[in-house]
C-alpha cells in the first residue's frame, strides 16, 4: 500500500480546511405566532405547521 | 456506486434492525404518534405501511403474516380491530411525517410519524382548505412577484456600481498584501511607476468625482 512520505504541516491541514463552511439555514416565520421557523418543520415556539396545531404546547403563567 | 442499495440499514445487523423496526411498528399501532430520528421514520415507514394494507383482509393467515413481523399479540389485535377499520377507504399512504427539528446532544434530524386517520385536527381542515388556498397562492404570486421585480431592478444598478468601486478598492489592496509577486515586479514596477504615477494624479480626481455623483443619486 502507498504512504505518505511525510507528515501534513499544520499550515497545509488548515489550508485545506478553509473550504469547509457552514450554510445558513433557509428561514422562515410561523403564521401563528411569528417566530422564525425552518421550512418544513413544526413550529418549537407553537406546535402549529402549516396552520394546524400539531403539538400540543403548555403556555408558561 | 449505489447500485441495488435501496433501503437504510440504520447500521445495524439485519437482526437487529428487524427487531427494532418491529418494536417501532408495534408502539406506532399502540399509541398512534412516535417521536423518532427521520432516517428511522422512513424506515418504519416503508415497514408499517404495507402490515396496515394487509390488515384490511382480516383473515387467521394474515394475523400470522402480520404477527411474524410484529411480534406483539396486543399489537396485532389492536390493528385488525380499531386501525383497519379507520384506514379502509384509504389507499395507502397511512402516515405522516412531521420534521421537530435537531436533537440536543447528537444533533440528529428528530421528526413525529403518526397514523394519517388518528390526527382528528389535520384531517378535518385539510379537506376543507385544500383546494381553495393553491389556487390563490398561484394567482397572488404572479401579482406581487411583478411589481417587486421592478422594484428589484431600480434598485440593482445602484447597488451594482457600489460593489464595483468596493471591488475594485478590494483588489488594489489585495496587490499590496502579496509580498512574492511583490519582489518579482518590482522591477517592472519601478519603470512603469513614473509613468503610472502621472496617469493616477489625473484618474483620482475623476474617481472621486464620480463617487460623488453616485451619492448624489442615492
Ligand atoms: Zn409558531
Amino acid at each position: 500500500m502507498a504512504h505518505p512520505k511525510s507528515k501534513t504541516s499544520k499550515t497545509r491541514r488548515d489550508k485545506r480546511r478553509t473550504h469547509y463552511k457552514a450554510s445558513l439555514p433557509t428561514l422562515a416565520t410561523c403564521s401563528n405566532c411569528g417566530a422564525t421557523v425552518k421550512y418544513h418543520h413544526i413550529c418549537p415556539e407553537c406546535g402549529y405547521y402549516r396552520g394546524k396545531q400539531v403539538i400540543e404546547k403548555e403556555i408558561a403563567v | 456506486m449505489r447500485h441495488n442499495k435501496k433501503f437504510n440499514h440504520l447500521g445495524r445487523t439485519s437482526s437487529h434492525r428487524k427487531a427494532m423496526l418491529a418494536n417501532m411498528a408495534s408502539s406506532l399501532i399502540e399509541s398512534k404518534r412516535i417521536s423518532t430520528t427521520l432516517a428511522k421514520a422512513k424506515a418504519l415507514r416503508t415497514y408499517v405501511e404495507p402490515l396496515i394494507t394487509k390488515a384490511k383482509d382480516d383473515t387467521t393467515h394474515s394475523r400470522r403474516v402480520v404477527f411474524s413481523h410484529l411480534q406483539n399479540k396486543n399489537a396485532v389485535s389492536e390493528l385488525f380491530r380499531d386501525v383497519a377499520v379507520k384506514v379502509a377507504d384509504r389507499p395507502g399512504g397511512y402516515t405522516r411525517i412531521l420534521r421537530t427539528g435537531n436533537r440536543l446532544g447528537d444533533n440528529a434530524e428528530m421528526c413525529i410519524i403518526e397514523l394519517v386517520d388518528y390526527n382528528e385536527a389535520m384531517l378535518t381542515s385539510t379537506e376543507e382548505a385544500a383546494k381553495p388556498k393553491r389556487r390563490r397562492s398561484r394567482r397572488g404570486g404572479k401579482k406581487e412577484e411583478a411589481p417587486a421585480a421592478e422594484a428589484a431592478k431600480q434598485a440593482k444598478p445602484v447597488a451594482e456600481k457600489e460593489s464595483a468601486t468596493a471591488e475594485a478598492e478590494e483588489v488594489k489592496a489585495v496587490e499590496d498584501v502579496q509580498p512574492v509577486e511583490e519582489t518579482e515586479e518590482k522591477a517592472e514596477a519601478e519603470v512603469k511607476s513614473e509613468a503610472s504615477a502621472e496617469a493616477e494624479a489625473e484618474e483620482k480626481p475623476a474617481d472621486e468625482a464620480s463617487e460623488e455623483d453616485k451619492k448624489k443619486e442615492e
